[in-house]
C-alpha cells in the first residue's frame, strides 16, 4: 500500500472501468458517463477537476460544494462521526442517565464544569455532535440527488455500445459455428438474454446487454432512507412526550401534564394536547424464583393488572407487563420499576392523624432492601423527617442490623431514624420526597441516638421518642413506576429502517453487469460467436454468467480445457 | 438436572478448546512448512491476468480487474499437506463439541444458549466456528485455519475463566422473543466481522510481504492468495457482516421499543452498536474512494472489529448501563 499514493489509483480509475479504454466511441453513452453522477473521487468516477483552478465567487461554491459532497469528505465525516459519539460513552449522559450526571458533578466537581461546558453530559445533542451528523447529511442529499436524477435517465436509456475488441476482456468466451444465419443468432442471443432480465440493444452485429439497474436504486433507496430516519426522528422529537409516574396499588394515573412525576415534551406539544385517560393500577403481581438455587429470589414475571378509564368514562381491564406495553390513546405505557410501599400512619399524643399513607420507597438492593423518607412538617409539636428502611424478608446480621434476605414479603420489617428541627419546606424550593437532607436536623431516634431507632413490624404502633406522638404500619401496597410515551413517527422511523435494510441488500448483492454478444465473420465465410462480459461492481460470478451465457446459447464446449478458437461448439438455431 | 447438563457441557467446552488447541498446531505446523517453500506463489486468475498485462508484479491492478480478483475455490488444486487436512478435521471434531456443548447449556437452561455473556461468547465462537467451516466449501481459505483457531481460543480461554456464570432464569426484561432474534443476528454479525478482520490482517502481511518490507520473522508462506484477492474476500465476508448488523441494530431498536418505550436512547450498548456501524459503513466507502482501498480499508476493518470486541468485552462489564445482561 505504501507505494500507492492517490494520483495512482486516480490513475487506474481514469481509464472509466465500465467503459473500455478500446470501446467503440460512444455517442448514446456518453451523456450518461458514470463520472458525471458519481462524487468525482468515487473510485468508479474519472478523475475530474478536484481543486482545478476556478474563478469567481460562484466558481468557489461551486468547488466547496464538490468538495463537501465528495466520496472522501462524506468518509472523513462518517469516522468522525464515530469518534464524535464515544465521550458520550464514557461520562453519564443526562438524557438516559439524571442520577449518573448529579454524582458525577459531586465526585468530580474540579472536571465536571468543563466537561459540561464542551457539552460531555449531552453530547448527542451537543452542537459539535450535531454539526457533524447534519454537515454529513448534507453532504449525502447533495451526493444523492444527482445520482438519483442520473440513475432516472440511465434507466430509460439503451445499454451502451459493445466494445471493438471482446477478446481483450477479462470474460471472454468464444465458439465457432458455421454458416448460421446471423440475424437469427443474434434475435435468439437477444431473448436468451432478455430471458435473464438483461436489458439489451442491437449494434450491427453484436448485442450489447446490461443488467443489474437495481443495485443503484438499492444505494439510492439506501441513502435516501437514512435521510428519512433523521426526519422521522426529528418530527417524533417535536411532536412526542414521554413522562413517568410511580403509582402505589390502588392508586389511579391520569394523563396530564400535572399528573407526571416527570415530564418531557417536544416543542411543539402543547398544554392540552393530552388525552386525559385515567389508569388505575389494581394490583402489581411479581414471582421470584425459588427452587433454582443459584438464582433464589430473582424476579420472574412482572404483571400490573390496570383498569383504563376513558375521558369518556367506559372503562376495561388490562395488564401491563414488562415488554408486553399497554398501548392506550396513542401513547404506550410501560412497566419499568417496582417496589415496595409501606402504609404508614402518625398521630398526635391525642391520637389525631397527622400523616397518612402508602409511601413509594427505593429499592436499593436485588432483595428489595428499601430506602424511603417521612416527612411531617405540621401538626406535631415539632416537625419530624424520618428516614426508613423496609425489609420484606428481614434479617438480623451478626452485627445486630438487619437486610433483607428475600424480595417477597414474609413478615416485613420497617425501621426508622427520627430527626427534628426544621425541614426547610417553607423556603418554596421544590425538594424531593426521596430525600431528606439531615443537616440541621436533631436525631432523636436512630444509631446516633439516645433511642435507638423505631421497629415496626406489619401492624405495629409504637412511639416517637420525646413524646411527640406515634408511627404505625398499617400494611404494605407495592408501587409499579409507568412510563408514558408518546412519539407520533415511531411508524415512519420503523419504515425508513426497512427501507434502509432493503436498499441496502439489493445494493450488496446485486450485481451490475454488462454483456456482448458479437457474430464475427472470418474471411473464409465461418462464424465466430464471441462473449464477453465486464463487470460494473463486486461481481465473483462474472466469470460463470459469460461461461453460462455461451453454454446456452451456442451450447458448451466439446473439450472444455481446449484453447478459445478450437472448432468444439455446436451451431445455434 | 440443569445443573448436571451444564456440568456435562462445561466438560465438553473444555474438550472442544482442547481439540481446537491441536488443530491450531496442525494449522501452524502447515503454515510453516509453507514458509520454507516461498516463491511457490498461487495467485488468482484475475490477478495473474492482471499482473501479466500490465506488468504490475506487486499486485495492484485496475478497479475492473480489482473488481473480481478472487480466492479460488478449494477443489484440490493447491498442494496440501498432511498436517493441514489435520487441521481440518481436527477443526471439524472440535466443532461438533463445541456445538454439543452450547446446545446442552441451551437444554439446560431451557431457552436459547445465549442470554448472558458467557452463552454469548460460546455461541458466537461457536458460529465464528461455523461461518470459517462452511466457507470452506466454497473457497479455500484454510490459512486462516491458524488465526480463527486461536482467536476462538483465546476468546474462549477468557469467556470459561472470566464470565462462566451458573444457569439461571430469565429476567423479566429479557423474557421476549426478541432475544431469539435480535442477540442471534449480532451473533452472526460479530462472526462475519471476526472473519472478515482476520482475512484483512492476513491481507496487510501480504502486502508488507509483497513490498519486501516484512522483517524475516513475519514471512508469510507463499502460498496464499495476494492481497487484491484477500481484500476482495474480506469485502465480501464484512458486506455479509454489515447487513446483519444493521438488522441487529434495527431489530434492537425495535426490541428497546418494547420494552424500554423508547427506540434509541443512547445507552452505552446502543451507543457502541452505532459506532461499530458507522465505522463498518466507513469501510464499505473507504473501498469506494480513491485512495482508500488495499490497507487504508483494511486497516477500518480491523479498527471495526476491534470496537466490536470492545462492545462485547468492556461495554458489557465496565460501562453501566440499560443493556446489565452480562449476569457476571
Ligand atoms: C449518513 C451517512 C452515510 C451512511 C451511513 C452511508 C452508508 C453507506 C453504505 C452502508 C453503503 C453501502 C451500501 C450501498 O451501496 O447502498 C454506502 C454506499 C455508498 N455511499 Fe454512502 N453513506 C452515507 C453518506 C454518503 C455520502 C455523503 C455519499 C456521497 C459523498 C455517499 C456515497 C455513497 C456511494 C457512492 C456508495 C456506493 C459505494 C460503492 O460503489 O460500493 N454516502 N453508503
Amino acid at each position: 500500500m505504501s507505494r500507492r499514493s492517490d494520483r495512482g489509483d486516480a490513475t487506474d480509475a481514469s481509464a472509466d472501468p465500465l467503459r473500455p479504454a478500446d470501446a467503440l466511441p460512444s455517442g448514446a453513452d456518453r451523456g450518461v458517463a458514470d463520472s458525471d453522477l458519481r462524487p468525482s473521487d468515487h473510485i468508479e468516477g474519472a478523475d475530474a477537476a478536484i481543486g482545478g483552478p476556478k474563478l469567481g465567487f460562484v466558481g468557489s461554491l461551486r468547488f466547496a460544494w464538490r468538495q463537501l459532497t465528495s466520496m472522501r469528505t462524506a468518509l472523513f465525516l462518517l469516522l468522525l462521526l464515530a469518534i464524535a459519539a464515544v465521550p458520550g460513552s464514557l461520562v453519564p449522559q443526562r438524557s438516559s442517565d439524571p442520577n449518573g450526571v448529579s454524582q458525577y458533578a459531586q465526585s468530580n466537581p474540579d472536571l465536571f464544569p468543563i466537561i459540561d461546558w464542551f457539552q460531555g453530559f449531552d453530547v448527542y445533542t451537543s452542537v459539535w455532535f450535531s454539526a457533524i451528523y447534519l454537515l454529513l447529511f448534507v453532504s449525502l442529499i447533495g451526493c444523492v440527488l444527482p445520482r438519483a436524477n442520473h440513475h432516472w435517465k440511465a434507466m430509460r436509456a439503451k445499454p451502451p455500445r459493445t466494445p471493438g475488441r471482446l477478446e481483450r476482456l477479462e470474460h471472454f468466451e468464444s465458439r465457432d459455428t458455421d454458416g448460421v444465419d446471423v440475424e437469427a443468432t443474434l434475435a435468439s442471443a437477444q431473448r436468451l438474454l432478455r430471458s435473464r432480465r438483461y436489458r439489451t440493444a442491437r449494434y450491427g452485429d453484436s448485442i450489447s446487454a446490461e443488467r443489474g439497474y437495481l443495485r443503484e436504486t438499492g444505494n439510492l433507496v439506501f441513502h435516501i432512507s437514512l435521510v428519512g430516519i433523521l426526519a422521522a426522528v426529528a418530527v417524533g422529537g417535536s411532536l412526542g412526550y414521554s413522562g413517568n409516574k410511580v403509582v402505589v396499588e390502588g392508586e389511579p394515573f391520569v394523563n396530564y401534564i400535572g399528573g407526571y412525576d416527570s415530564f418531557n415534551r417536544g416543542r411543539l406539544v402543547g398544554d392540552d394536547s393530552l388525552v386525559p385517560y385515567r389508569i388505575g393500577l389494581d394490583e402489581l403481581d411479581v414471582t421470584y424464583e425459588t427452587e433454582n438455587q443459584n438464582a433464589v429470589g430473582a424476579p420472574l414475571d412482572y404483571t400490573a393488572a390496570v383498569t383504563v378509564t376513558e375521558p369518556d368514562g367506559s372503562s376495561r381491564d388490562a395488564t401491563i407487563k414488562v415488554n408486553e406495553p399497554l398501548r392506550e390513546d396513542g401513547t404506550d405505557v410501560y412497566l419499568l420499576g417496582n417496589g415496595y410501599a409501606p402504609r404508614v400512619t402518625v398521630r398526635d399524643p391525642d391520637g389525631n392523624t397527622v400523616f397518612s399513607g402508602s409511601v413509594p420507597f427505593l429499592p436499593q438492593d436485588s432483595f428489595l432492601t428499601s430506602l424511603g423518607i417521612i416527612k411531617v412538617p405540621d401538626g406535631l409539636a415539632e416537625q419530624i423527617g424520618m428516614i426508613g428502611f423496609f425489609y420484606p424478608t428481614p434479617r438480623q446480621l451478626d452485627s445486630g442490623a438487619f437486610a433483607s434476605s428475600f424480595p417477597d414479603l414474609n413478615d416485613p420489617l420497617l425501621t426508622f431514624s427520627v430527626y427534628t428541627g426544621d425541614l426547610g419546606l417553607d423556603e418554596g424550593v421544590p425538594k424531593s420526597v426521596y430525600e431528606l437532607n439531615t443537616e440541621g436536623l436533631d436525631e432523636v431516634a436512630g444509631p446516633n441516638a439516645d433511642v435507638a431507632g423505631l421497629q415496626l413490624r406489619e401492624g405495629d404502633t409504637v412511639d416517637l421518642p420525646n413524646g411527640l406522638g406515634t408511627v404505625s404500619f398499617d400494611g404494605v401496597s407495592r408501587f409499579g413506576s409507568l412510563e408514558i410515551h408518546h412519539d407520533p413517527a415511531r411508524t415512519w422511523v420503523l419504515v425508513f429502517a426497512i427501507l434502509v435494510l432493503a436498499g441496502l441488500l439489493t445494493s450488496l448483492f446485486i450485481p451490475r453487469r454488462r454483456l456482448w454478444v458479437k457474430v464475427v465473420r472470418r474471411g473464409d465465410g465461418s462464424l465466430e460467436l464471441q462473449y464477453a462480459g465486464l463487470a460494473r461492481s463486486d461481481d465473483p460470478r462474472l466469470g460463470e454468467a459469460v461461461t453460462d451465457l455461451a453454454d446456452a446459447h451456442a451450447g458448451p464446449r466439446a473439450d472444455p480445457g481446449a484453447d478459445a478458437g478450437q472448432h468444439g461448439s455446436r451451431g445455434t438455431t | 438436572m440443569t445443573q448436571a447438563l451444564d456440568q456435562l457441557s462445561a466438560v465438553l467446552l473444555f474438550s472442544a478448546m482442547g481439540v481446537y488447541a491441536l488443530a491450531f498446531i496442525a494449522f501452524t505446523l502447515d503454515l510453516a512448512r509453507r514458509s520454507a517453500r516461498v516463491g511457490d506463489t498461487v495467485v488468482s486468475g484475475a490477478e495473474r491476468v492482471a499482473a501479466a498485462r500490465s506488468g504490475a508484479a506487486n499486485g495492484y491492478v485496475t478497479t475492473k480487474e480489482r473488481s473480481t480478483a478472487t480466492i479460488g475455490r478449494s477443489d484440490g488444486a493447491t498442494r496440501e499437506s498432511v498436517s493441514l487436512r489435520i487441521g481440518v478435521v481436527l477443526a471439524i471434531i472440535g466443532w461438533v463439541l463445541h456445538l454439543v456443548a452450547t446446545v446442552l447449556r441451551g437444554v439446560a437452561g431451557g431457552r436459547v444458549p445465549w442470554a448472558n455473556m458467557y452463552e454469548f461468547s460460546m455461541t458466537g465462537t461457536l458460529i465464528i466456528m461455523g461461518v470459517f467451516l462452511v466457507a470452506l466449501v466454497r473457497r479455500d481459505l484454510r490459512f486462516l485455519g491458524a488465526i480463527v483457531t486461536g482467536l476462538v481460543l483465546i476468546m474462549l480461554g477468557i469467556t470459561t475463566v472470566g464470565f462462566r456464570v451458573d444457569v439461571v432464569p430469565l429476567p423479566p426484561a429479557l423474557q421476549s422473543y426478541w432475544l431469539v432474534i435480535h442477540v442471534m443476528v449480532a451473533i452472526l454479525g460479530t462472526a462475519f466481522f471476526t472473519l472478515g478482520a482476520a482475512i484483512s490482517v492476513v491481507q496487510l502481511l501480504q502486502t508488507r510481504r509483497e513490498a519486501g518490507a516484512a522483517p524475516v520473522k513475519f514471512r508469510l508462506p507463499g502460498a496464499i492468495p495476494g492481497p487484491v484477492a484477500l481484500e476482495n474476500t474480506a469485502y465480501r465476508v464484512i458486506v455479509v457482516g454489515f447487513v446483519f448488523w444493521t438488522f441487529t441494530l434495527i431489530a434492537g431498536a425495535i426490541w428497546a421499543e418494547h420494552a424500554w418505550g423508547r427506540y434509541w436512547g443512547w445507552d452505552t450498548k446502543e451507543v457502541w452498536t452505532f459506532i461499530i456501524w458507522v465505522i463498518f459503513a466507513g469501510y464499505i466507502h473507504a473501498r469506494a474512494t480513491k485512495g482508500w482501498r488495499g490497507s487504508r480499508s483494511a486497516w477500518l476493518a480491523i479498527i471495526g472489529f476491534a470496537a466490536v470486541m470492545f462492545n462485547f468485552g468492556v461495554v458489557n462489564v465496565f460501562f453501566k448501563g440499560l443493556h446489565a445482561y452480562s449476569g457476571l
